[in-house]
């Protein structure tokens, strides 16, 4: 099941292994994205800590980490081409997996019906 | 959203319903983007012609007080060759202060009017403060009446000549920064050939009340789009053009600025402008520090404010525009470098994120300006 954070991230589970990336309202707040900075592999970061860097034409926005754990893969096709987060934020636009340092906490979490709430709510 | 305490232009109602999203911008409520996009607004405008509404920013006549030429008396304030301007012609300037810092940058045109007023477009954030420089400094030569009743469009791009020649085709023999007055679908405008894109094109002042359904007969043309103005600040950037305020402010010489042809000849021989100690030094001398363009290696952007450190880590100058060229295809800044690096090819270090970047001191403008320019 997908779940969401209030930073306009989308997190998808597999086990301990979670995919990241942002939500379509979060591309479309952004405009077109021209580079994405991604972590390193094998990097830990906690909740919140900023752990990428999403560039549109006209600014610069950060990417937190949803929850604690340690990158194990990022999406390199992101750096021939960034649009990617445009055409396809909740598929071919992810930004990295990380390997959770406790899967409850993907409980804490939105689900979908929660998050479109919380995008209501924005405009 | 609205916020009651900007400013609108006669346009407001046509970028909201048009999808604009407005922002604040030196007081007023302007559309930084339109449903297009940045990028596709930037390409519109570089390969058919975009429709911008720069009605915040500043319009004025110029007069004189005393019945001498009210371009001599600016000419204390602005290095520029301002008194030899004939009618319909127009040159861009500078307001200097005392010290030879850059107040804000201008466009000076004489109109037609025999007394040889000046017509002058100075930007929006700046307008109130360059009026009390021109008050104060100039007030027993010079009066200085804003055009508060009038707005102000840019058609820019390859296709602008052909689209505002269809409604009044003598506006197709001007030249690059000549200016004429034009009766466009009866109402009376004042069109130069000029803009801040890089690309060929024309600013149209145009009363406020007859302003909206004037751009609505050009944006009838399928060649035309409302472009914001972040489209708008990524094609002045690749046309290596500079912003008032980021690019120069009032401690920054038009030396440092790399804008010395704003710099008359014969007005550098004489030297009367104020400011011209520090001026003339510099020109002679070379500046201590100089603004450049510059390109990032690889992708991440090279935002304003950005450091130039040497291979040491030390901070040696600072990137003043930076962002994605989306016709150049990749990163683009300009900033300052001492002089001794202020050399073509030159290799900087950029720290970005707290990450060393490598960039490279390169020529602007970073796209080939396409203005049209008298065939001599």
């Amino acid at each position: 099941m997908t779940k969401y954070t209030e930073d306009h991230e989308w997190i998808e589970a597999d086990g301990d292994i979670a995919t990241v990336g942002i939500t379509d309202y979060a591309q479309k707040a952004l405009g077109d994205v021209v580079f994405v900075e991604l972590p390193e592999v094998g990097a830990a970061f906690s909740a919140g800590d900023e752990v990428a860097v999403v560039e549109s034409v006209k600014a610069a926005s950060e990417v937190y980490a949803p929850l604690d754990g340690e990158i194990t893969e990022v999406n390199g096709d992101l750096e021939g081409d960034p649009s990617l987060v445009n055409t396809a934020p909740t598929s071919n636009g992810w930004f990295f997996k990380m390997k959770l340092s406790n899967t409850g906490d993907l409980d804490g979490l939105m689900d979908e019906e929660a998050y479109n709430e919380h995008v209501a709510g924005l405009e | 959203m609205s916020d009651d305490s900007l400013l609108k232009t006669p346009f407001y109602e046509m970028h909201v319903s048009a999808g604009g999203k407005m922002v604040p911008f030196a007081g007023y409520s302007m559309p930084v983007q339109y449903p297009l996009g940045i990028m596709k607004e930037h390409t519109h405008t570089r390969e058919k012609a975009g429709l911008f509404d720069v009605s915040h920013m500043g319009q004025a006549y110029i007069r004189s007080k005393n019945g001498g030429d009210p371009a001599l008396a600016i000419e204390a304030l602005m290095p520029s060759a301002l008194a030899v301007l004939k009618p319909g012609k127009m040159r861009y300037s500078v307001l200097l202060n005392d010290e030879g810092g850059i107040e804000d940058d201008l466009m000076v045109t004489r109109t037609f009017e025999p007394e040889g007023t000046l017509y002058v477009v100075v930007n929006a954030a700046c307008k109130d403060k360059d009026y009390d420089i021109l008050e104060e400094k100039l007030g027993d030569k010079i009066t200085l009446e804003p055009l508060d009743d009038r707005a102000l469009l840019a058609l820019q791009g390859p296709k602008a000549e052909e689209v505002l020649a269809s409604l009044a085709p003598e506006v197709a023999d001007l030249s690059f920064m000549e200016a004429t007055m034009v009766t466009l679908e009866g109402v009376v405008c004042w069109v130069s050939r000029s803009g801040y894109t890089g690309e060929d094109g024309y600013e149209i002042s145009v009363p406020s009340d007859e302003a909206p359904a004037f751009a609505a007969r050009l944006l009838a043309n399928e060649d035309v789009e409302w472009i914001g103005l972040g489209a708008r600040d990524s094609l002045r950037l690749e046309a290596g053009l500079c912003l008032s305020g980021h690019d120069f402010d009032g401690s920054v010489s038009p030396v440092e600025a790399n804008i010395t042809f704003a710099l008359g000849k014969k007005r550098r021989e004489t030297g009367d402008f104020v400011g011209a100690d520090r001026i003339l030094k510099e020109l002679s001398e070379g500046a201590d520090k100089v603004r450049v363009g510059i390109l990032p290696d690889g992708r991440a952007p090279a935002r304003e404010g950005t450091d130039i450190v040497d291979p040491n880590g030390t901070v040696i100058g600072k990137i003043t525009s930076g962002g994605f060229g989306p016709t150049f295809g990749g990163p683009v800044a300009m900033g300052f470098v001492p002089k001794n690096l202020a050399v073509e090819g030159t290799k900087v270090q950029l720290m970005i994120r707290g990450k060393v970047h490598g960039a490279t001191v390169a020529p602007t403008p970073f796209v080939p300006q396409r203005y049209k320019r008298k065939q001599s």
